[in-house]
């Protein structure tokens, strides 16, 4: 079947609804989804979102600009960072008068709460810069940006799984998708596309990460020739519960929970003697494994506890709600009186296809537009998270990045003509489907992802050095050779989760290997990346974002840009 | 240990109705229901069909039948039942079978848009917040909690005998918006669901509020859209009329 739109957002998290409300109405859009545009994975993020409006203590963006610069090791775009904090208090009030439930505080203001690395006075202590609705923020902005999107008139393609880009003569012009429910294939042409597929953590064995965050978007766009930037950095969030990796909120920290090891200390201390559990992410998780090998975890073990016990019921029930309730179904603990078992869990890509910060994807060091293309969210590297993302600039990356790569759209779509309509574009996809219901292989997707998870959870995690990474890159070679002998076992139309797994998987296979190259070539560690071999961080060889180039025959190619540096030159990172 | 699922299977491409399939599968205590459904499409079956996504209830994909009760199978673990390790996996019920466990779910969209999910106000200058005190905003929390996974409504028995009736979830997200102390059409809201479709499809039978598996007070919420509707049948109007 074929459509028809001025613009075709994939994706129905935040940054694909918040495009959404900006060009609805004036703009034919369709946004596509995988899953129901209200079970987007953005409605699983729970603390809060950054944006210093100041409400219950003093705060300046310039301030929110500084942390997040620094908690990015030095990595971040900072011209790209100046935008995100500046218009971070614009983008709250946005959502506040769309309806956004945030907490209140006592004049009735939005109320305002602590998260790892956000300080006053460039890092004296903790800031309240966190705007929250209790720990289910992102779940009320996603069904208010839903419902905007829904009143403006956004047409949505809900259970529609992208398989590619439609492209001719170097422009943009579509995508084609496939409908869960039938088996259909189905063209949407557009002048412009917008990729806001978010993120990638089931490459890992252990994320707090749902299941449709395959990394699709990023993907499709590398094999079509968009650069991925910067993939090396994957930041593990320190509290995930034990075995699960279900998140438990920073939030719960910000609170005034604490981390605890099997000696009872509070052993964030030790490391961040200034803001202590509230260190910035990749420290703590780093932090959190010290302790666990030096036979510190608790009873031995490979988790640690985060006691809440001391805030009491109230503050518990009325701030941290959804994570109590997480904590009893799944751990069996409740956190008013019993501590919570957890270990770091995969949660968040800071890589992403390399864009500019008009949403805009680049394909060379220079910045040159591919026309038509445009990323935002966490698919997306801008980059204003750099080595590691601060907790509550997710959300805030979704809402300005979101609008901007919409503004941008709309402007481009008035200023270039149609693209010239590329011939049975869904031909290639077609013959790749049924090459793979028809397949007569061995293989099972199942096993296959297996492998894949555990080598890159035990070889490319927090810690990596250079023969784990040798090994891990020779296993996910292996593992793509055996891709093509996967047969899918069903072979009906309507639903078919089987085909839709070996989909996934082989785009999980591209982005794993790109993520072991970038790990490779930084022998250094910053932020989220940690190289035991090279435990120190290099700014001569590698204050530089890594950049790699789809090519089918030689594979992966390098390339590295500059960090834009403005305001902040880079420092000791200590907290 | 060793668990038996007996699990609703209807494949439009060849069956002509639903039937039951038998799995037997080793488990851990600890593992959620969904878990165990992952386990039978990974290792025994892959045709078996049913939505997930975030599993851990918070995106609202996977609201089922287990063991006669609705409930979210990534928010149910395997100790959490007192039945032998016998399981009976089926779908919601109300709503038509696609294939398995997957249900058509667009009726239950299209009464959520029916109550115009989203704040209208008067408007004001993008320069600050509406300033909201705690104490209103507690009001709506409940309904907050809400993730649209449809347990309620396919709960509902008034919802099964009418098929006009908007019910609890389409209901409990006019609430949200009624008493949102910022939004400007509480008027006009009450008069969409004053009507039997509407607010007084409600009988009270507290299904929805029994099956809710965020523990949302649904049957109290609906109640107090009763009052506000017989007060302002009875007293001034909060919204002045054109």
């Amino acid at each position: 079947m074929k459509h028809e739109y001025d613009i075709v957002i994939v994706g129905a998290g935040l940054a694909g609804l918040r495009a959404a409300v900006e060009i609805g109405g004036d703009t034919r859009v369709a946004v596509l989804s995988k899953v129901f545009a209200t079970r987007s994975h953005s409605g699983a993020a729970q603390g809060g979102i950054g944006a210093a409006l100041g409400n219950e203590e003093e705060d300046h963006p310039e301030w929110h600009m500084f942390d997040t610069v620094k908690g990015s090791d030095y990595l971040g775009d900072q011209d790209a960072i100046e935008i995100l904090t500046e218009d971070a208090p614009r983008a709250i009030y946005e959502l506040e008068h769309l309806g956004v439930p945030f907490n209140r505080t006592r004049e009735g203001k939005i109320a305002q709460r602590a998260f790892g690395g956000h300080t006053r006075q460039f890092g004296a202590a903790p800031v309240k810069r966190a705007c929250y609705a209790a720990t289910r923020t992102g779940r009320v902005i996603l069904d208010t940006l839903w419902e905007q999107s829904l009143q403006k008139g956004v047409a949505f393609y809900d259970e529609y799984q992208i398989l590619s880009l439609i492209i001719r003569d170097g422009q943009c012009g579509g995508v084609v998708a496939y409908e869960l429910a039938t088996g259909k294939l189905h063209t949407f042409h557009s002048q412009a596309v917008l990729f806001a597929t978010g993120g990638a953590g089931k490459i890992y064995k252990t994320t707090s990460n749902a299941f449709a965050s395959t990394g699709d978007g990023m993907a499709i766009a590398f094999r079509a020739g968009a650069p991925l930037e910067d993939m090396e950095f994957v930041q593990f969030h320190p509290t995930g519960i034990y075995k699960l990796g279900i998140l438990i909120s920073e939030a719960a920290r910000g609170e005034g929970g604490i981390l605890l090891n099997n000696d009872g200390e509070r052993f964030m201390e030790r490391y961040a003697p200034v803001i202590k559990d509230l260190a910035p992410r990749d420290m703590i998780s780093r932090c959190m494994l010290e302790e666990i090998r030096a036979g510190r975890g608790i009873r031995g073990q490979d988790y640690l506890h985060l006691d809440l016990t001391h805030l009491g019921q109230a503050v518990i029930e009325s701030k941290l709600a959804e994570i109590a309730s997480f904590a009893r179904t799944y751990a069996g603990a409740d956190p008013v009186k019993d501590p919570i078992p957890v270990q770091p869990t995969c949660h968040y890509m800071m890589g992403g296809i390399a864009t500019d910060a008009d949403g805009r994807v680049v394909v060379d060091r220079a910045g040159t537009p591919f026309p038509g293309l445009y990323a935002a969210g966490e698919c997306a590297c801008v980059s204003v998270h750099g080595a590691n993302r601060l907790g509550c600039n997710a959300l805030l990356d979704t809402l300005v990045f979101g609008r901007r790569a919409g503004i941008e759209m709309q402007r481009y779509i008035r200023a270039t003509g149609s693209p010239h309509r590329s011939a049975e574009p869904e031909k290639k996809d077609a013959d790749r489907l049924r090459g793979l219901m028809e397949s007569k292989g061995r293989e099972r997707s199942g096993r296959i992802r297996a492998e894949m998870q555990a080598t890159m959870m035990d070889k490319v995690s927090v810690f990596r050095v250079q023969d784990g990474l040798r090994a891990a890159v020779a296993k996910i070679k292996e593992l793509q050779e055996r891709y093509p002998q996967i047969a899918i076992q069903d072979k009906g139309h309507c639903f078919n989760r089987d085909l839709l797994d070996a989909i996934e998987l082989g785009h999980m296979l591209d982005l794993a290997e790109v993520i072991i190259l970038g790990a490779l070539y930084r022998e250094e560690s910053r932020g989220a990346h940690s190289r035991e071999d090279f435990p120190a961080r290099d700014d001569t060889r590698f204050l530089v974002h890594t950049l790699f180039g789809y090519d089918a025959i030689r594979g992966p190619q390098i390339f590295t840009k500059p960090v834009k540096i403005t305001r902040f030159q880079p420092q000791e990172r200590k907290y | 240990m060793k668990c038996s699922f007996t699990v609703y299977r209807f494949d439009p491409a060849v069956d002509k109705k639903g039937r039951y399939q038998e799995y037997t599968l080793e488990a851990e205590r600890t593992d959620k229901i969904l878990d165990c459904l992952n386990k039978i499409r990974w290792e025994q079956d892959p045709t078996l069909a049913y939505r997930f996504s975030c599993a851990h209830g918070i995106c609202g994909s996977d609201a089922m039948v287990i063991n006669g009760r609705i409930e979210l199978a990534c928010q149910k673990l395997v100790k959490d039942f007192k039945t032998g390790n016998n399981f009976v996996i089926e779908p919601l019920p109300l709503f038509s079978v696609i294939k398995d466990l997957i249900v058509d779910m667009n009726p239950f969209f299209a009464k959520h848009r029916h109550i115009r999910p989203y704040l209208i106000t008067a408007g004001k200058a993008l320069a600050e917040e509406f300033l909201q005190d705690a104490a209103q905003q507690a009001v709506i929390e409940p309904a907050l909690r809400c993730i649209l996974c449809a347990s309620c409504t396919a709960a509902c028995p008034i919802n099964r005998a009418n098929g006009e009736y908007l019910g609890p979830a389409a209901l409990l997200r006019a609430f949200r918006y009624i008493f949102d102390s910022r939004d400007a059409a509480t008027d006009s809201r009450l008069v969409q669901i004053d009507s039997p479709e509407g607010v007084w499809g409600c009988k009270s039978m507290r299904w929805c509020t029994d099956v809710c598996p965020k523990g949302i007070p649904v049957t109290k919420c609906l109640g107090q859209i009763k009052r506000l509707v017989k007060q302002r049948a009875q007293g001034p109007s909060r919204e002045p009329r054109p």
